[in-house]
């Protein structure tokens, strides 16, 4: 055997891998974090080439899997990928629907080693929740999942995806996930990526209201102390400074795609100038450690004024590139969101405009057929 | 509410590691590691020797006792170090008793 080729000092070594199994999903959530391109079933990997991904990420250092799509559960070899992750020592958490897992099919996932379940539900209110994921009778078997989880005792998190259309239900909902058995409860403000983005207008909170969900949560941590776990995310378009988007570009985590392809983060196909490599032709140390996409901004070099010489460069890496792209039309530009950056007055005033508009647009849903609607641009 | 209520450690606990808690040794980074859902944990080395001998049998005391003799010190002192430790961890939900 040949000793793999060193990685450079700079880079850091890959802690988590986002394995996109499949972008199949029966639901069709309007800020899925999905392409708007979606990938084919024809074009994703085999259950040989999946095992091969996580046995190169293992070797390369990460330790947390995320089984995620789409729908990952429509891989009929769900199992054998789990069970490859527990004999690797991978952390496995599957992000699903919940929707189409009967209680047999998550016995066999738990009996593999899954660690960890997340379940994500669109609202308290079945009515509004099935509304929201495009599919009537979804909400029903979220519920149903997460009883075969406490039977199995496998450890679950329901997360919440938080927006204008459901905001002020919050405490219902937080009620409604630690009723479910949720040991964590993560409580996110939907980020406008993607078919976030095309439905932004339909969207986005006003800023009181997500002042109040704020307050909504800090209750429930103190409800709730040492019973569940409480995880928050803000939406940045009313905060001062950006989030460090994937804890800095190619700096902790990698993201496969269906067909393989491999990424920054899940929306960085949004950048139309970076070229991604695929692990049907380079080995993942190599793509992580030299391949122009995780290079081109990975550390601090790229970056202009005014992260150039801002005192929080290494603290949020500039923030997103997709969303400085989307926004500003330069991927290497500060993340609008920082107070810092020439466009965020105007992101501010368009934030004020559209969260408080009386009649929010129709919801565009993620189905193949609305993408070429949902690409209109936005920023 | 749920019927779940907050585990209080005291000295006669059995505390152990919940299933879906992993501590396992980080080859690449030649560190032990604390998964959890969402969270990697860098424990002390005082939190790797008790989270070790988490086994659900031995009482926090018991634990004491034993790193009290491999680290010389006193069992008081190291009682009052590690409950808050473990408290902590329980409330996080990785460790039961
Ligand atoms: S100027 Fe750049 S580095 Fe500084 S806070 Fe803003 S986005 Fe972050
Ligand atoms: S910066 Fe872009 S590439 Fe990174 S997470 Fe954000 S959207 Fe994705």
């Amino acid at each position: 055997m040949t000793a793999p080729a060193p990685i450079p000092a700079r880079v850091p070594a890959p802690v988590g891998l986002l394995a996109e199994l499949t972008h199949r999903c029966p639901l069709q959530c309007p800020y899925c974090s999905n392409p708007l391109e979606l990938e084919r079933q024809a074009s994703e990997l085999s259950t040989a080439q999946w095992i091969n991904v996580l046995d190169q990420a293992a070797d390369l250092g990460v330790l947390q899997l995320h089984l995620s799509g789409g729908e990952p559960t429509a891989r009929r070899d769900l199992e054998q990928l789990v069970a490859h992750a527990a004999k690797r020592q991978l952390y496995s958490n599957l992000i699903t629907s919940g929707y189409g897992v009967t209680r047999d099919r998550l016995a066999a996932l738990t009996a593999s080693g899954l660690d960890h379940l997340q379940i994500s539900i669109q609202d308290s209110d079945p009515v509004n929740a099935d509304r929201i994921a495009g599919v009537p009778g979804a909400h029903a078997r979220k519920v149903a999942l997460a009883g075969f989880a406490r039977a199995l005792d496998l450890a679950l998190t329901i997360n919440a995806p938080i927006h204008r259309q459901n905001v002020d239900n919050l405490a219902a909902i937080i009620e409604f996930a630690v009723s479910l058995g949720a040991r964590r409860v993560e409580v996110a403000h939907v980020q406008y990526y993607g078919w976030g983005l095309a439905n932004r207008a339909a969207l986005l909170p006003t800023r009181q209201q997500v002042v109040q969900s704020i307050d909504v949560v800090a209750k429930a941590r103190h409800q709730y102390k040492g019973v569940v776990t409480f995880d928050f995310v803000a939406p940045d378009y009313y905060a001062k400074r950006p989030k460090p988007c994937m804890g800095g570009w190619g700096r902790g985590i990698i993201n496969v795609t269906p067909s393989g392809k491999v990424l920054p983060c899940h929306a960085a196909q949004s950048i139309p100038a970076l070229k991604f490599d695929s692990v049907t032709d380079r080995p993942l140390r190599d793509i992580w450690a030299n391949s122009e996409a995780f290079n081109a901004y990975r550390g601090t070099a790229w970056m202009k004024e005014p992260c150039r010489s801002c005192e929080f460069k290494e603290a949020d890496w500039g923030g997103c590139r997709c969303q400085a792209l989307a926004l500003t039309g330069d991927a290497a530009n500060a993340d609008p969101m920082c107070a810092k950056s020439p466009s965020h007055g105007e992101i501010a005033k368009l934030a004020l405009v559209e969260s408080t508009a009386a009649d929010p647009p129709a919801l565009i849903y993620r189905t193949p057929a609305s993408a070429a609607g949902a690409r209109s641009p936005t920023g | 509410m749920t019927g779940r209520e907050r585990i209080i450690l005291t000295t006669h606990s059995q505390p152990a590691l919940a299933r879906h808690v992993k501590l396992r040794m980080d080859d690449t980074r030649q560190r032990w590691v604390l998964l959890a859902p969402e969270r990697l944990l860098n424990p002390s080395d005082t939190a790797i020797a008790v989270l070790q001998l988490c086994d659900g049998q031995q009482k926090v005391e018991d634990i004491a006792a034993k790193l009290a003799a491999e680290f010389d010190a006193p069992a008081a002192a190291i009682l009052d170090d590690i409950l808050p430790v473990l408290q902590d961890l329980a409330d996080k939900g990785y460790v039961t008793a």
